[in-house]
Protein backbone atom coordinates (compact mmCIF):
# COMPACT_ATOMS: atom_id res chain seq x y z
CA UNK A 1 0.00 0.00 0.00
CA UNK A 2 2.68 2.41 1.08
CA UNK A 3 4.69 1.34 -1.90
CA UNK A 4 1.86 2.22 -4.26
CA UNK A 5 1.51 5.69 -2.77
CA UNK A 6 5.19 6.40 -3.19
CA UNK A 7 5.08 5.30 -6.83
CA UNK A 8 2.13 7.61 -7.40
CA UNK A 9 3.91 10.51 -5.76
CA UNK A 10 7.00 9.90 -7.88
CA UNK A 11 4.86 9.80 -11.02
CA UNK A 12 3.12 12.98 -9.94
CA UNK A 13 6.43 14.77 -9.46
CA UNK A 14 7.69 13.65 -12.84
CA UNK A 15 4.45 14.73 -14.51
CA UNK A 16 4.48 18.15 -12.88
CA UNK A 17 8.04 18.73 -14.05
CA UNK A 18 7.05 17.69 -17.55
CA UNK A 19 4.27 20.27 -17.42
CA UNK A 20 6.58 22.95 -16.02
CA UNK A 21 9.27 22.27 -18.61
CA UNK A 22 6.81 22.29 -21.48
CA UNK A 23 5.29 25.54 -20.25
CA UNK A 24 8.71 27.18 -20.09
CA UNK A 25 9.45 26.10 -23.66
CA UNK A 26 6.07 27.14 -25.04
CA UNK A 27 6.22 30.46 -23.22
CA UNK A 28 9.64 31.19 -24.75
CA UNK A 29 8.39 30.05 -28.13
CA UNK A 30 5.47 32.45 -28.04
CA UNK A 31 7.67 35.27 -26.78
CA UNK A 32 10.33 34.85 -29.47
CA UNK A 33 8.28 33.54 -32.42
CA UNK A 34 7.65 36.86 -34.13
CA UNK A 35 11.19 38.06 -33.68
CA UNK A 36 12.63 34.86 -35.13
CA UNK A 37 10.33 35.04 -38.16
CA UNK A 38 11.29 38.66 -38.60
CA UNK A 39 15.00 37.77 -38.36
CA UNK A 40 14.69 35.06 -40.97
CA UNK A 41 12.81 37.37 -43.27
CA UNK A 42 15.35 40.14 -42.88
CA UNK A 43 18.26 37.79 -43.47
CA UNK A 44 16.61 36.56 -46.65
CA UNK A 45 15.75 40.06 -47.81
CA UNK A 46 19.31 41.17 -47.16
CA UNK A 47 20.79 38.38 -49.26
CA UNK A 48 18.26 39.02 -52.04
CA UNK A 49 19.03 42.71 -52.08
CA UNK A 50 22.76 42.05 -52.17
CA UNK A 51 22.11 40.59 -55.62
CA UNK A 52 19.21 42.75 -56.77
CA UNK A 53 19.79 46.27 -55.41
CA UNK A 54 16.81 47.54 -53.41
CA UNK A 55 16.50 50.72 -55.53
CA UNK A 56 16.03 48.68 -58.71
CA UNK A 57 12.80 47.08 -57.48
CA UNK A 58 9.69 48.38 -55.74
CA UNK A 59 7.95 45.16 -54.72
CA UNK A 60 8.43 42.89 -51.71
CA UNK A 61 10.68 40.21 -53.15
CA UNK A 62 10.37 37.91 -50.16
CA UNK A 63 6.61 37.70 -50.65
CA UNK A 64 6.68 37.54 -54.45
CA UNK A 65 7.82 33.94 -54.66
CA UNK A 66 6.87 30.82 -56.61
CA UNK A 67 8.07 27.25 -56.40
CA UNK A 68 9.34 25.52 -59.54
CA UNK A 69 10.70 22.05 -60.18
CA UNK A 70 13.52 21.09 -62.52
CA UNK A 71 15.92 18.55 -61.08
CA UNK A 72 18.07 18.47 -64.23
CA UNK A 73 18.79 22.18 -64.39
CA UNK A 74 18.15 23.52 -60.90
CA UNK A 75 19.41 20.57 -58.91
CA UNK A 76 16.62 20.00 -56.41
CA UNK A 77 13.00 18.98 -56.27
CA UNK A 78 11.83 22.36 -55.19
CA UNK A 79 13.42 25.66 -56.13
CA UNK A 80 12.11 28.98 -54.90
CA UNK A 81 12.04 31.81 -57.40
CA UNK A 82 11.91 35.31 -55.89
CA UNK A 83 10.77 37.92 -58.37
CA UNK A 84 11.78 41.55 -58.42
CA UNK A 85 9.67 44.10 -60.31
CA UNK A 86 9.48 47.82 -60.71
CA UNK A 87 6.23 49.51 -61.81
CA UNK A 88 4.88 46.01 -62.60
CA UNK A 89 7.71 45.46 -65.06
CA UNK A 90 9.97 42.41 -64.50
CA UNK A 91 13.46 43.30 -63.26
CA UNK A 92 15.13 40.15 -62.02
CA UNK A 93 14.56 36.72 -60.52
CA UNK A 94 16.56 35.09 -57.74
CA UNK A 95 16.62 31.29 -57.77
CA UNK A 96 17.67 28.98 -54.95
CA UNK A 97 19.61 26.59 -57.18
CA UNK A 98 21.43 23.58 -55.77
CA UNK A 99 24.76 22.26 -57.01
CA UNK A 100 24.15 18.50 -56.82
CA UNK A 101 27.76 17.41 -57.35
CA UNK A 102 29.93 19.42 -54.97
CA UNK A 103 33.11 17.85 -53.65
CA UNK A 104 31.36 16.80 -50.44
CA UNK A 105 27.64 17.01 -50.84
CA UNK A 106 25.26 19.51 -52.37
CA UNK A 107 25.99 23.24 -52.37
CA UNK A 108 23.11 25.69 -52.05
CA UNK A 109 23.25 28.83 -54.18
CA UNK A 110 21.33 32.02 -54.72
CA UNK A 111 21.48 32.97 -58.40
CA UNK A 112 20.11 36.33 -59.51
CA UNK A 113 19.23 36.59 -63.20
CA UNK A 114 18.12 39.92 -64.65
CA UNK A 115 15.33 40.12 -67.19
CA UNK A 116 17.85 40.70 -70.00
CA UNK A 117 19.59 37.40 -69.15
CA UNK A 118 22.67 38.79 -67.39
CA UNK A 119 23.62 37.65 -63.93
CA UNK A 120 23.05 40.02 -61.04
CA UNK A 121 25.36 37.81 -59.03
CA UNK A 122 25.72 34.45 -57.34
CA UNK A 123 26.16 33.61 -53.64
CA UNK A 124 26.86 30.37 -51.82
CA UNK A 125 24.32 29.89 -49.04
CA UNK A 126 25.59 26.65 -47.55
CA UNK A 127 28.20 24.05 -48.39
CA UNK A 128 30.42 21.41 -46.83
CA UNK A 129 33.50 21.90 -49.02
CA UNK A 130 36.99 21.47 -47.56
CA UNK A 131 37.97 24.40 -45.33
CA UNK A 132 40.89 26.29 -46.86
CA UNK A 133 40.43 24.79 -50.33
CA UNK A 134 36.90 24.53 -51.67
CA UNK A 135 35.49 27.11 -49.28
CA UNK A 136 37.03 29.95 -51.32
CA UNK A 137 33.64 30.04 -53.04
CA UNK A 138 32.35 31.87 -49.95
CA UNK A 139 31.99 35.59 -50.37
CA UNK A 140 34.08 36.46 -47.31
CA UNK A 141 36.97 34.15 -48.20
CA UNK A 142 37.75 35.21 -51.75
CA UNK A 143 36.13 37.28 -54.47
CA UNK A 144 35.90 34.37 -56.88
CA UNK A 145 32.11 34.32 -56.63
CA UNK A 146 32.02 37.90 -58.00
CA UNK A 147 33.45 36.62 -61.29
CA UNK A 148 29.87 35.72 -62.25
CA UNK A 149 28.66 39.31 -62.00
CA UNK A 150 27.33 40.69 -65.30
CA UNK A 151 27.99 37.41 -67.13
CA UNK A 152 25.40 35.80 -69.39
CA UNK A 153 25.06 32.90 -71.78
CA UNK A 154 26.66 35.02 -74.56
CA UNK A 155 29.42 36.39 -72.34
CA UNK A 156 31.40 34.19 -72.20
CA UNK A 157 29.97 32.06 -74.98
CA UNK A 158 28.18 28.87 -73.98
CA UNK A 159 31.20 26.70 -74.83
CA UNK A 160 33.38 28.79 -72.52
CA UNK A 161 31.16 28.18 -69.47
CA UNK A 162 33.68 26.04 -67.60
CA UNK A 163 36.83 26.38 -65.52
CA UNK A 164 40.16 27.23 -67.17
CA UNK A 165 41.48 23.71 -66.75
CA UNK A 166 38.62 22.50 -68.99
CA UNK A 167 39.31 25.27 -71.50
CA UNK A 168 36.63 27.53 -70.06
CA UNK A 169 36.58 31.11 -68.89
CA UNK A 170 36.37 30.84 -65.07
CA UNK A 171 39.28 30.43 -62.63
CA UNK A 172 39.69 27.34 -60.51
CA UNK A 173 41.56 27.26 -57.18
CA UNK A 174 44.92 25.66 -56.50
CA UNK A 175 44.07 22.27 -55.08
CA UNK A 176 40.35 22.52 -55.70
CA UNK A 177 38.91 22.19 -59.18
CA UNK A 178 35.81 20.14 -58.50
CA UNK A 179 34.00 22.77 -56.45
CA UNK A 180 34.37 25.67 -58.95
CA UNK A 181 33.67 23.35 -61.88
CA UNK A 182 30.39 22.14 -60.42
CA UNK A 183 29.30 25.63 -59.43
CA UNK A 184 30.02 27.02 -62.91
CA UNK A 185 27.94 24.21 -64.42
CA UNK A 186 25.08 24.82 -61.99
CA UNK A 187 25.03 28.55 -62.73
CA UNK A 188 25.05 27.84 -66.48
CA UNK A 189 22.13 25.42 -66.04
CA UNK A 190 20.21 28.00 -64.04
CA UNK A 191 20.74 30.53 -66.84
CA UNK A 192 19.51 27.99 -69.38
CA UNK A 193 16.42 27.32 -67.29
CA UNK A 194 15.64 31.01 -66.92
CA UNK A 195 16.14 31.58 -70.68
CA UNK A 196 13.67 28.80 -71.52
CA UNK A 197 11.08 29.86 -68.95
CA UNK A 198 11.66 33.57 -68.96
CA UNK A 199 8.17 35.02 -69.06
CA UNK A 200 6.48 32.11 -67.33
CA UNK A 201 8.65 32.78 -64.28
CA UNK A 202 7.35 36.33 -63.98
CA UNK A 203 3.75 35.70 -65.00
CA UNK A 204 2.85 32.88 -62.67
CA UNK A 205 0.82 34.00 -59.70
CA UNK A 206 2.22 33.57 -56.24
CA UNK A 207 0.51 30.31 -55.39
CA UNK A 208 0.77 29.84 -51.66
CA UNK A 209 1.06 33.03 -49.67
CA UNK A 210 -0.50 31.16 -46.75
CA UNK A 211 2.05 28.37 -46.92
CA UNK A 212 4.64 30.64 -45.38
CA UNK A 213 2.71 30.65 -42.15
CA UNK B 1 29.86 27.64 4.57
CA UNK B 2 32.86 29.91 4.72
CA UNK B 3 34.37 32.19 2.13
CA UNK B 4 37.10 29.68 1.88
CA UNK B 5 34.88 26.94 0.54
CA UNK B 6 33.38 29.31 -2.03
CA UNK B 7 36.88 30.16 -3.20
CA UNK B 8 37.56 26.44 -3.35
CA UNK B 9 34.48 26.01 -5.58
CA UNK B 10 35.62 28.74 -7.94
CA UNK B 11 39.18 27.49 -8.31
CA UNK B 12 37.92 23.93 -8.75
CA UNK B 13 35.56 24.97 -11.53
CA UNK B 14 38.09 27.16 -13.29
CA UNK B 15 41.23 25.12 -12.83
CA UNK B 16 41.67 22.07 -10.58
CA UNK B 17 38.57 20.29 -11.79
CA UNK B 18 38.12 22.06 -15.12
CA UNK B 19 35.51 19.97 -16.90
CA UNK B 20 37.18 20.24 -20.28
CA UNK B 21 40.81 19.78 -19.26
CA UNK B 22 40.53 17.43 -16.29
CA UNK B 23 37.22 15.63 -16.52
CA UNK B 24 37.31 15.67 -20.35
CA UNK B 25 33.54 16.03 -20.39
CA UNK B 26 31.60 17.75 -23.14
CA UNK B 27 34.09 16.86 -25.83
CA UNK B 28 31.48 16.80 -28.58
CA UNK B 29 30.69 20.54 -28.51
CA UNK B 30 34.22 21.38 -27.33
CA UNK B 31 35.93 19.84 -30.34
CA UNK B 32 33.30 20.69 -32.92
CA UNK B 33 32.75 24.36 -32.18
CA UNK B 34 36.24 25.49 -31.19
CA UNK B 35 37.29 26.47 -34.72
CA UNK B 36 37.22 30.19 -33.94
CA UNK B 37 37.43 32.09 -30.67
CA UNK B 38 34.06 33.76 -31.23
CA UNK B 39 32.27 30.48 -31.92
CA UNK B 40 33.82 29.12 -28.74
CA UNK B 41 32.73 32.17 -26.76
CA UNK B 42 29.15 31.88 -28.09
CA UNK B 43 28.77 28.22 -27.26
CA UNK B 44 30.59 28.68 -23.94
CA UNK B 45 28.21 31.42 -22.83
CA UNK B 46 25.18 29.35 -23.85
CA UNK B 47 26.55 26.38 -21.91
CA UNK B 48 27.25 28.56 -18.88
CA UNK B 49 23.72 29.94 -18.95
CA UNK B 50 22.28 26.42 -19.06
CA UNK B 51 24.60 25.28 -16.26
CA UNK B 52 23.67 28.13 -13.95
CA UNK B 53 19.95 27.73 -14.62
CA UNK B 54 19.96 23.95 -14.29
CA UNK B 55 22.21 23.88 -11.22
CA UNK B 56 20.03 26.43 -9.43
CA UNK B 57 16.79 24.65 -10.32
CA UNK B 58 18.11 21.24 -9.37
CA UNK B 59 19.37 22.62 -6.08
CA UNK B 60 15.98 24.19 -5.30
CA UNK B 61 14.07 21.00 -5.99
CA UNK B 62 16.64 18.60 -4.50
CA UNK B 63 14.66 17.93 -1.33
CA UNK B 64 11.36 16.87 -2.78
CA UNK B 65 12.35 15.05 -5.95
CA UNK B 66 12.42 11.36 -5.10
CA UNK B 67 15.62 9.54 -5.88
CA UNK B 68 13.92 7.09 -8.26
CA UNK B 69 12.76 9.83 -10.66
CA UNK B 70 15.73 12.11 -10.00
CA UNK B 71 17.55 11.64 -13.30
CA UNK B 72 14.53 12.00 -15.62
CA UNK B 73 13.56 15.20 -13.79
CA UNK B 74 17.10 16.60 -14.18
CA UNK B 75 17.09 15.75 -17.88
CA UNK B 76 13.71 17.44 -18.28
CA UNK B 77 14.94 20.57 -16.53
CA UNK B 78 18.11 20.73 -18.63
CA UNK B 79 16.32 20.06 -21.91
CA UNK B 80 13.75 22.78 -21.23
CA UNK B 81 16.43 25.34 -20.45
CA UNK B 82 18.44 24.42 -23.52
CA UNK B 83 15.42 24.79 -25.79
CA UNK B 84 14.48 28.12 -24.22
CA UNK B 85 18.03 29.44 -24.60
CA UNK B 86 18.19 28.23 -28.18
CA UNK B 87 15.00 30.10 -29.03
CA UNK B 88 16.35 33.18 -27.28
CA UNK B 89 19.59 33.06 -29.25
CA UNK B 90 17.71 32.62 -32.47
CA UNK B 91 15.72 35.74 -31.64
CA UNK B 92 18.50 37.98 -30.34
CA UNK B 93 21.75 36.68 -31.86
CA UNK B 94 20.41 35.42 -35.16
CA UNK B 95 23.69 35.46 -37.09
CA UNK B 96 25.57 33.60 -34.38
CA UNK B 97 22.71 31.16 -34.11
CA UNK B 98 23.07 30.41 -37.82
CA UNK B 99 26.69 29.36 -37.24
CA UNK B 100 26.27 27.49 -33.96
CA UNK B 101 22.82 26.25 -35.00
CA UNK B 102 23.03 22.51 -34.71
CA UNK B 103 25.34 22.55 -31.70
CA UNK B 104 23.03 24.41 -29.35
CA UNK B 105 20.53 21.54 -28.93
CA UNK B 106 23.56 19.30 -28.38
CA UNK B 107 24.26 21.17 -25.13
CA UNK B 108 21.70 18.75 -23.70
CA UNK B 109 24.13 15.92 -24.33
CA UNK B 110 27.03 17.78 -22.69
CA UNK B 111 27.78 15.43 -19.80
CA UNK B 112 29.15 18.32 -17.77
CA UNK B 113 25.67 19.63 -17.17
CA UNK B 114 23.94 16.47 -15.96
CA UNK B 115 27.20 15.65 -14.18
CA UNK B 116 27.14 18.85 -12.14
CA UNK B 117 23.41 18.49 -11.49
CA UNK B 118 23.79 14.96 -10.16
CA UNK B 119 27.15 15.22 -8.42
CA UNK B 120 26.90 18.70 -6.98
CA UNK B 121 23.65 20.61 -7.20
CA UNK B 122 21.48 17.76 -5.91
CA UNK B 123 23.51 17.77 -2.67
CA UNK B 124 24.18 21.47 -2.10
CA UNK B 125 22.23 24.63 -1.39
CA UNK B 126 21.19 27.21 -3.96
CA UNK B 127 24.05 29.66 -3.45
CA UNK B 128 26.79 27.04 -3.66
CA UNK B 129 25.19 25.39 -6.70
CA UNK B 130 24.93 28.73 -8.45
CA UNK B 131 28.59 29.53 -7.82
CA UNK B 132 29.56 26.04 -8.93
CA UNK B 133 27.54 26.31 -12.15
CA UNK B 134 29.01 29.70 -12.92
CA UNK B 135 32.64 28.73 -12.30
CA UNK B 136 32.40 25.40 -14.10
CA UNK B 137 30.71 27.17 -17.02
CA UNK B 138 33.32 29.91 -17.19
CA UNK B 139 36.10 27.33 -16.95
CA UNK B 140 34.58 25.50 -19.91
CA UNK B 141 34.13 28.77 -21.82
CA UNK B 142 37.75 29.80 -21.26
CA UNK B 143 39.01 26.51 -22.68
CA UNK B 144 36.71 26.94 -25.69
CA UNK B 145 37.99 30.48 -26.31
CA UNK B 146 41.67 29.58 -25.94
CA UNK B 147 41.34 26.47 -28.09
CA UNK B 148 39.28 28.38 -30.65
CA UNK B 149 41.77 31.24 -30.71
CA UNK B 150 44.69 28.85 -31.20
CA UNK B 151 43.03 26.97 -34.04
CA UNK B 152 41.89 30.17 -35.70
CA UNK B 153 45.31 31.79 -35.48
CA UNK B 154 47.22 28.79 -36.81
CA UNK B 155 44.58 27.72 -39.27
CA UNK B 156 43.57 30.93 -41.00
CA UNK B 157 45.73 33.65 -39.45
CA UNK B 158 42.93 35.59 -37.75
CA UNK B 159 41.87 36.19 -34.19
CA UNK B 160 38.33 37.11 -33.12
CA UNK B 161 37.12 36.74 -36.69
CA UNK B 162 33.42 37.69 -37.02
CA UNK B 163 33.42 39.36 -33.62
CA UNK B 164 30.61 41.60 -34.89
CA UNK B 165 28.19 38.66 -34.70
CA UNK B 166 28.57 38.75 -30.94
CA UNK B 167 29.21 42.39 -30.11
CA UNK B 168 27.69 44.36 -32.98
CA UNK B 169 29.40 46.44 -35.63
CA UNK B 170 31.67 48.28 -33.16
CA UNK B 171 33.59 45.05 -32.69
CA UNK B 172 34.76 44.94 -36.30
CA UNK B 173 38.03 46.51 -35.11
CA UNK B 174 38.56 43.66 -32.68
CA UNK B 175 39.35 41.24 -35.47
CA UNK B 176 43.07 40.74 -35.99
CA UNK B 177 44.33 39.43 -39.27
CA UNK B 178 47.80 38.40 -40.35
CA UNK B 179 48.03 39.48 -43.97
CA UNK B 180 49.13 36.91 -46.55
CA UNK B 181 49.16 34.11 -44.01
CA UNK B 182 48.48 30.89 -45.89
CA UNK B 183 47.18 29.07 -42.79
CA UNK B 184 47.71 25.52 -41.68
CA UNK B 185 44.60 23.70 -42.71
CA UNK B 186 44.98 20.94 -40.12
CA UNK B 187 44.25 23.33 -37.26
CA UNK B 188 40.76 24.04 -38.62
CA UNK B 189 39.98 20.42 -39.42
CA UNK B 190 38.88 18.02 -36.64
CA UNK B 191 42.40 16.64 -35.94
CA UNK B 192 43.45 20.17 -35.05
CA UNK B 193 40.90 20.17 -32.25
CA UNK B 194 42.33 17.00 -30.72
CA UNK B 195 45.92 18.21 -31.08
CA UNK B 196 45.05 21.59 -29.62
CA UNK B 197 43.19 20.09 -26.67
CA UNK B 198 46.12 17.73 -26.05
CA UNK B 199 48.52 20.67 -25.98
CA UNK B 200 46.28 22.57 -23.56
CA UNK B 201 46.12 19.56 -21.21
CA UNK B 202 49.89 19.26 -21.41
CA UNK B 203 50.35 22.93 -20.50
CA UNK B 204 47.93 22.59 -17.59
CA UNK B 205 49.70 19.52 -16.23
CA UNK B 206 53.09 21.22 -16.58
CA UNK B 207 51.88 24.22 -14.61
CA UNK B 208 50.33 21.98 -11.95
CA UNK B 209 53.59 20.06 -11.64
CA UNK B 210 55.57 23.28 -11.25
CA UNK B 211 53.17 24.48 -8.57
CA UNK B 212 53.33 21.18 -6.72
CA UNK B 213 57.13 21.18 -6.81
CA UNK B 214 57.27 24.69 -5.46
CA UNK B 215 54.85 23.76 -2.71
CA UNK B 216 56.94 20.76 -1.74
CA UNK B 217 60.01 22.98 -1.74
CA UNK B 218 58.42 25.53 0.57
CA UNK B 219 57.01 22.91 2.91
CA UNK B 220 60.30 21.08 3.25
CA UNK B 221 61.99 24.41 3.82
CA UNK B 222 59.55 25.22 6.61
CA UNK B 223 59.93 21.77 8.05
CA UNK B 224 63.66 22.18 8.17
CA UNK B 225 63.31 25.53 9.87
CA UNK B 226 60.86 24.25 12.42
CA UNK B 227 62.22 20.73 12.43
CA UNK B 228 63.24 20.84 16.04
CA UNK B 229 59.69 21.16 17.20
CA UNK B 230 58.56 18.23 15.00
Amino acid sequence: MNNRVSILIAAGILASFAVAGTSLVSFTHVATKDRILQNERETLLQSLHALVPPESVDNDMVADVIEVESIDLLGSEQTSVYRGRKLQQPVATVLTSVVPDGYSGPIKLLVAVRYDGTLGGVRVISHRETPGLGDKVEENRSDWIYSFNEKSLDNPSLAKWGVKRDGGYFDQFTGATITPRSIVTAVKNTLLYVRDNKDALYDRQTTEPAAKE
Amino acid sequence: MSDNSIRQLVTDGLWHNNQALVALLGLCPLLAVSNTAINGLGLGLATTAVLVASNSTVSLIRNFVRPEVRLPVFVLVIASFVTAIELGMNAYFHELHKILGIFIPLIVTNCTIIGRAEAFASKNNLWRSLVDGLSVGIGFTLVLIVLGGMRELVGQGTLFDQAHLMFGEVAQGLTLKIEDFPGMLIAILPPGAFIGLGLLIMVKNLIDKRLAEREVATTSYTEEATGATG
